[in-house]
């Protein structure tokens, strides 16, 4: 155990964390976003008190995801000095981006946004969560084209032993970067889809007064304090169809975009498929192995490079050529980690994708009674909505996994590797004390988040001020009477 | 290019410390300005809607450095290892202190909140000093002197600044704190701001002056009650010891290293320059909009 394992340890679980929080911004920004859109739009009141629930879920986890960003923007040059030095003229530029094109946008106008219900207009109220909301999904763009340069680096050239940018437009349009970022992204509108498919699915068993559980029932649902919601639209129902209709979009997308990066590593970084596919030689016309043992015959070269009969190379096959290419060392990720993770990716990804198409598929409008009434959101439905909450969270972070695990040894592709990248200067001491204090409080934080969002779902949205509020949309003018803010907006 | 750059870094610390500055005195103060639950709502609202923004001034300064300096952004980040991580640590209590303030339930998880808040500032508005007088001198005492007269130029800067936004019994408790940190922090800077000129360029003489100028204003300003003076004030003298810090750096960012060794290639440079030109007018302009969307004082909850 030296300063490097627990430098990547502390790389491992501060990203993984910040993984845990960021889809879920990206796509609950973009989701809360769309109810208020439809509140100025059609007037209706349960979009209001939907845009108000979901965005206070949106706020709590927003919180995470900003603090343990910063701990990203710093450790690269903490942990990771000798790295920063040699990639920082390429790898900085689209840091340096982020924040200025992305998380100034982000930030403040998610300020505007908490504390102007009051004071702007509406339609400049909305624009402002949207500017938030799209400076989320273009940090996501600048980081993962930073992250992709790693993989595959375009657009430079090394001179003094460091990395100089040639080209930024290559390094932008990187076509890693280009298969990665929508393929991220939508797999963030997973996540976020199916976060609200279990908080909406909740709810509907909660006002029928029924657990998530069967088996056991709640209380009469008379005695619930958020009953009279029932008097309006069946709120529950159109959120969930909305989030049902997000994630099955989102979930083609996934499925696309992982085709066309899995060619990619094809191409660029042949060791990660071997890796993830557990081939030991080159072979043509190469199985897809769906568990050790059962294989697929040719299906792996099919989906790496769209002929059955091509050749894919193998782990060890690669090891020999990389030694004699960039000298001996040992070329090799670790083969289960990266071999399982592909797998929980690809089945808790899929399953999610296929309730969404199946709860789309039961809360269908029959042709017939077009205008009439649907049929209820089945209890057996709800309660899988609820319980389906880890899958698309598992299969987000084992894509992570996969990604940067596949990587390794590499920092950089074939330029420079995880060992020559750690800071020489920072001792073993220094590196335990963060990698225990990051661990700790993080864990102590997402524990205090999970407590949060369980709360605040399982106490509904807040009363409307149904006999104050006019029906329709209430006047445009700020109220210029009421001079503070509340921290709850 | 690389001194344009140095420049165009120098300004976005200039930015965060200013505006961060007053964040911290903010969250430093809030327990010695409120009495009540109301009161408490009443401080941290002054900073609510823009606190997170000014945050970002830190992340583009730190981002801006590693694409146009590497060698000094890895250097210094790695060999201020445990100053940094801490400035971190304190960041992340203080941001989810303020995010989660609203939305947890009891008096206790508030009161948790607000510790995270109160440490989350005074940790980093010590440690930056800390560090950057560490950086210059390289002695113990430069270190606590350094931290000393950051932490109390914040709270200086923070008091003023809710003095100008607030109303009632908060407006004159602030006004009566910003006078006592001035009792701290005008000692602390007279007896540092005059020994950092000596290293550096000629001109950085004049911006410790001025520094020191501003800062005596702006206690002045605060005793005859005109706060948006005075605010004025608090944040020249941090931007003048900010330039003064940083027009010292000038010849060495880091100990045996200098500005041309740690740049990057002209190329990126000139990219950059083109989109931070394009870019970073749009931010100030908006954000100068929100201080204008939320200009009015804020009043005590009435309930």
């Amino acid at each position: 155990m030296d300063a490097l394992d627990l430098a990547r340890w502390q790389f491992g679980v501060t990203t993984v964390y910040h993984f845990l929080f960021v889809p879920l911004t990206i796509g609950l920004g973009v989701y809360v976003a769309g109810l208020q859109t439809a509140w100025l739009r059609t007037g209706k009141e349960h979009y209001l008190r939907l845009t108000k629930f979901f965005g206070k879920l949106f706020l709590i986890n927003f919180a995470m995801g900003v603090v343990t960003g910063i701990v990203q923007e710093f450790q690269f040059g903490m942990n990771w000095s000798e790295y920063s030095t040699f990639v920082g003229d390429v790898f900085g530029a689209p840091l340096a981006l982020e924040a200025l094109l992305a998380f100034f946008l982000e930030s403040t106008f998610l300020g505007l946004w908490i504390f102007g219900w009051d004071r702007l207009p509406k339609r400049v109220h909305l624009a402002c969560l949207w500017a938030a909301v799209i400076g989320s999904n273009l940090s996501a763009y600048f980081i993962l084209a930073a992250n992709a340069w790693m993989k595959h680096p375009v657009g430079y050239e090394v001179v003094d032993g460091r990395a100089r940018m040639t080209d930024l437009w290559a390094v932008l349009t990187n076509s890693t970067a280009l298969a990665q970022v929508p393929h991220v992204v939508a797999g963030s509108f997973v996540v976020a889809g199916g976060f609200v498919i279990a908080v909406a699915g909740y709810r509907i068993l909660r006002e029928r007064g029924l657990r998530v559980l069967p088996g056991r029932r709640n209380a009469p649902a008379v005695q619930d304090a958020t009953v009279p919601m029932r008097r309006l639209p069946d709120m529950w129902r159109t959120s969930l169809r909305a989030a049902l209709v997000m994630t099955a979009i989102a979930g083609a997308v996934v499925a696309g975009t992982g085709d066309l990066s899995g060619q990619l590593l094809h191409e660029q970084q042949p060791m990660k498929l071997a890796a993830a596919e557990g081939l030991r030689h080159d072979t043509a016309g190469a199985p897809f192995s769906i568990v050790p043992g059962v294989e697929v015959p040719g299906l792996l070269s099919l989906l790496s490079a769209h002929d059955p009969g091509a050749t894919v190379q193998g782990v060890d096959d690669i090891q020999a050529r990389y030694a004699k290419a960039f000298g001996p060392a040992d070329y090799i990720p670790n083969l289960p980690v990266v071999f399982w993770s592909f797998r929980v990716m690809i089945v808790f990804g899929m399953a999610t994708a296929g309730l969404s198409v199946l709860g789309l598929w039961l809360t269908r409008r029959p042709r017939r009674q077009r205008g009439g009434t649907a049929k209820p959101v089945p209890g057996w439905f709800a309660r899988l909505c609820v319980l389906a909450l880890p899958l698309p969270i598992v299969a987000i972070i084992s894509g992570w996994l996969l990604s940067e695990i596949g990587r390794q040894p590499w920092t950089v592709q074939g330029e420079l590797m995880t060992a020559a990248s750690v800071s020489p200067g920072v001792s073993l001491g220094e590196v335990a004390i963060t990698l225990t204090v990051f661990t700790v409080l993080y864990g102590v934080l997402a524990l205090a988040e999970g407590v949060l969002l369980v709360r605040h779902v399982k106490a509904g949205p807040e009363l409307p001020p149904v006999e104050t509020a006019p029906a329709g949309p209430a006047p445009a003018r700020p109220d210029e009477a009421r001079l503070t803010p509340t921290l709850m907006y | 290019m690389t001194t344009f750059w140095f420049i165009v870094i120098a300004f976005l610390w200039t930015g965060y410390f200013v505006l961060e500055g007053f964040d911290f005195g903010v969250g430093a103060l809030l327990p010695l300005l409120s009495r009540s639950e109301s009161d408490r709502r009443q401080v941290l609202g002054t900073i609510g809607p823009v606190w997170d923004g000014n945050e970002v001034w830190l992340i583009t300064a730190i981002g801006a450095m590693f694409a146009a300096f590497p060698a000094w952004y890895s250097g210094l980040l790695s060999s201020f290892y445990l100053p940094v991580f801490l400035v971190i640590a304190g960041l992340i209590l203080r941001g989810v202190g303020l995010e989660w303030r609203g939305k947890v339930h009891s008096r206790r998880e508030v009161a948790l909140c607000d510790a995270g808040i109160v440490t989350g500032s005074v940790l980093p508005a010590f440690l930056w000093g800390a560090i950057f007088g560490n950086l210059l001198f390289g002695t113990a005492l430069a270190t606590v002197l350094g931290g000393a007269l950051s932490l109390s130029v914040a709270v200086l800067h923070g008091a003023v600044f809710v003095a100008l936004k607030t109303t009632g019994g908060v407006r004159a408790r602030a006004r009566r704190a910003a006078l006592l940190a001035a009792v701290g922090a005008l000692p602390v800077a007279l007896a540092v701001l005059p020994s950092v000129p000596g290293m550096g360029p000629v001109w950085t003489l004049g911006t410790a002056l001025l520094a020191a100028a501003a800062l005596a204003a702006g206690v002045t300003l605060v005793w005859g009650r005109r706060e948006g003076s005075a605010f004025v004030a608090t944040a020249t003298a941090i931007a003048a010891t900010t330039a003064t810090v940083f027009g010292v750096l000038w010849s060495a960012p880091l100990p045996g290293l200098t500005l041309a060794e740690a740049a990057s290639a002209p190329y990126t440079l000139t990219v950059l320059t083109w989109i931070g030109l394009l870019a970073l007018p749009g931010v100030i302009a908006y954000q100068a909009w929100t201080y204008w969307v939320f200009r009015k004082r804020l009043t005590a909850e009435v309930s």
